[in-house]
């Protein structure tokens, strides 16, 4: 698999590069700023990219716009923006960007080298990853919510990884259960939120993303 | 949700309300009827528009589209009759003030008087009347102080009153007493002071014009009223007479709003602070809101010095130890050390979120990135209630201002989640004649007194080192509507250079 990644501190870059080809991916170019970024897409043709948030040269929200960019001009590409702090209001402008291959992570999660690169495949095969924490975050906002207190404590567990933007198969590892317990869980979690049941990983990770948004 | 524009804060009563003088605003029932922003002239603009009231008293509906009708007349002749019984009530005002002045007159002329008799005569007479000028001199300037510290209650009341019958607002423009910021002041400053004030003696000629001629202005209406009356009721007055004396009334009645407006004027030439005042003023607000920001800035970095030392600061050291301990026993037990290298992992990721959490309360990243709005929407985001966001900034405040005013909002937002049990809240955000405005407002039960919590007191503080204002209007059972306005320009947003 190719990347290419953009970030714009070097030992952050380095690491990064190297944890990436530990584990058996390609990096075709490691650029610190956006415009290097717009030119490697275009000549690399890279299966996902990596953008950190900040990036010279005003270091705020150039990488959202980087990525924003680069999905424009390469419409479907993968993209994987890392942040020291993940914001609902990002989230949802990268979400709203075009369908699937989106990822949303905390630099934390770079620390737990497996499941970060699984969620690279992951956005890479054009699923999403969204952190944790914006998930939390929606979550709590919902509790007043009655359908969402109707879940049962396992089906939160639940909806939080689906929302996450996981597989039935990662969430059955994750909570080790079976994968037909998870596909129950998930059909009663729609049943109970009204929402349309999907095969499509993606399309389920949006459904309860604008669910949560409401 | 996102830029849904809200028809809501224009119409929910107290929006429009503009703040009072010295950014402590009252929670008086009827927020808005009290008109202009009044901080030391600074944010003067006399009658802005956003001050009118919905119902304005003593304009006679000036720009209207005069179109007959019983409703209207009806409505004219409330007008005049309270215009009139208003301008009784300033002749009642005079009439203490006309006293008071005379009084002053009558005490202070004997000392001056026994000076310039005694320089009029030879030895022993001069000597003796100048030996009974002093103490003369002495005994009058005393009384006169007192007499003309008692004037400003009556000044005030006209100011206060001129604010709300004559829709001519007028500020305080007294200096503070001494001893008022916490020193000492010497007994001669203390006995002397009323007169060293500019105020005082401009209080003083009110007081005498007003009780001279002025009140003729306010008290005309009654009288040409009155003339009426007789008019009609006089036995033996001819035909025109009768008509011309009705006219005369009506006349007055029509004219009594116009006449009020024009003693409001008037009280304001000699009431309002002068600018040597107004500046007077000024430097003492500012030195005021100065110490307190500099009181709050320090109080934030001890803070933050705080959470880092008992939060990340700690669990480095504790990530270290623990480095170490793996690096010891690395060898012998690769197992052990394993699990302590995931434990130093751990401890990082801990310490990441405290400094986010920390960097949240500094100086939150959306705000940096992306100026007020964006940063309130995504406060909206957060918070576990319905909020809608209008906004029309073009361009940003500088950063001071833009962190103030977010902070207020953020402080407002948990202010009305922990106790207003509101289900929606609307907020506001635009920028019109040099001056930010930020409307909060919300559905739930009201009653929110500045006086109490000390949320609201802080908001206030925190916006007064701009200039700027605080107005609440919280009537129990709601709604509670906060206005801010924070004089401010805004910069051209910046443009991308990706």
């Amino acid at each position: 698999m190719r990347v290419v990644i953009a970030e714009d501190l070097f030992l952050l870059r380095d690491g990064l590069t190297r944890m990436l080809q530990a584990h058996g991916l390609e990096i075709t170019a490691a650029v610190d700023n956006g415009a290097d970024l717009l030119a490697a897409v275009a000549e690399d043709q890279p299966d996902v990219a990596i953008v950190d948030v900040r990036l010279p040269p005003t270091f705020t929200d150039e990488g959202i716009r980087a990525a924003l960019a680069a999905r424009k001009t390469a419409p479907g590409l993968p993209v994987l923006v890392l942040s020291q702090y993940v914001e609902q209001l990002y989230a949802r402008e990268l979400l709203a960007s075009g369908s699937g291959g989106i990822g949303y992570l905390l630099k934390d999660r770079v620390f737990d080298s497996a499941q970060f690169v699984d969620a690279v495949r992951r956005v890479a095969a054009g699923g999403t990853a969204m952190d944790p924490e914006v998930i939390a975050r929606l979550l709590a906002r919902n509790t007043g919510n009655a359908s969402i207190g109707a879940l049962s404590p396992r089906e939160r567990e639940v909806l939080a990884l689906m929302a996450e933007g996981r597989s039935n198969a990662a969430i059955a590892q994750r909570l080790v259960i079976t994968e037909r317990a998870v596909a129950k869980h998930t059909a009663s979690i729609f049943l109970k939120l009204d929402l349309q049941p999907s095969d499509d990983d993606n399309r389920r990770v949006l459904a309860v993303l604008a669910y949560l948004e409401g | 949700m996102t830029g849904e524009t809200t028809p809501r804060a224009s119409d929910t009563p107290g929006t429009e309300g503009t703040p009072g003088t010295e950014g402590t605003l009252g929670t008086e029932g009827t927020p808005g009827t009290e008109g202009t922003p009044g901080t030391e002239g600074t944010l003067g603009t006399e009658g802005v528009p956003a001050g009118e009231t919905p119902r304005p008293i003593g304009t006679a509906g000036a720009g209207d589209v005069r179109e007959f009708s019983w409703a209207s007349l009806s409505d004219q002749a409330r007008k005049g009759i309270a215009a009139t019984g208003h301008g009784l009530a300033f002749l009642g005002l005079a009439l203490p003030g006309l006293i008071l002045s005379l009084l002053i007159l009558a005490l202070t002329l004997p000392g001056p008087g026994l000076v310039v008799y005694g320089l009029g005569q030879h030895h022993n007479a001069a000597r003796d009347a100048l030996a009974l000028a002093l103490p003369a001199l002495c005994v009058s300037l005393f009384l006169a102080s007192r007499l003309l510290l008692a004037i400003r209650p009556l000044a005030g009341l006209t100011r206060r009153l001129s604010g709300r019958w004559c829709g001519v607002p007028i500020a305080d423009p007294y200096l503070p007493r001494p001893g008022a910021d916490g020193r000492k002041a010497g007994l001669g400053r203390r006995l002397i002071w009323p007169l060293t004030d500019q105020a005082t003696w401009r209080d003083l000629l009110w007081a005498t014009v007003n009780g001279c001629v002025g009140w003729l202005l306010a008290v005309l209406p009654a009288g040409l009223l009155v003339l009426g009356v007789l008019g009609v009721i006089a036995p033996y007055a001819p035909g025109y007479a009768r008509v011309l004396t009705v006219a005369a009334a009506v006349f007055g009645l029509w004219a009594a709003p116009l006449l009020l407006r024009g003693y409001g004027y008037l009280a304001r030439s000699m009431l309002a602070p002068t600018r040597q005042a107004e500046l007077a003023l000024r430097v003492r607000h500012l030195a005021e809101t100065r110490t307190e920001a500099l009181d709050t800035g320090a109080a934030e970095i001890r803070r933050i010095e705080r959470d880092l030392h008992d939060g990340a600061q700690a669990r480095l050291v504790a990530m270290g130890m623990t480095l170490d301990a793996a690096g010891q026993i690395i060898d012998t037990n690769p197992e052990a050390a394993r699990a302590l290298l995931y434990e130093a992992r751990d401890a990082s990721v801990k310490a990441l979120a405290e400094l986010r959490a920390l960097v949240r309360g500094i100086h939150p990243p959306v705000l940096a990135d992306r100026g007020l709005a964006d940063a309130i929407q995504a406060l909206a985001l957060d918070a576990p209630m319905r909020i809608h966001v209008a906004s029309d900034l073009y361009g940003r405040p500088s950063a001071p201002i833009e962190s103030a005013a977010y902070f207020a909002v953020s402080e407002l937002l948990a202010n009305v989640s922990k106790h207003a049990e509101a289900r929606e809240t609307w907020i506001d955000i635009r920028h019109t004649d040099g001056m930010l405005r930020i409307g909060v407002t919300d559905n739930g039960h009201g009653g929110a007194d500045p006086a109490r919590g000390s949320g609201l007191r802080g908001i206030e503080r925190r916006l007064a080192a701009f200039d700027g204002v605080t107005a609440i209007s919280s009537p129990p059972g709601g709604p509670t509507a906060v206005t801010m306005e924070i004089p401010c320009e805004l910069s051209l947003p910046k443009t991308s250079s990706s």
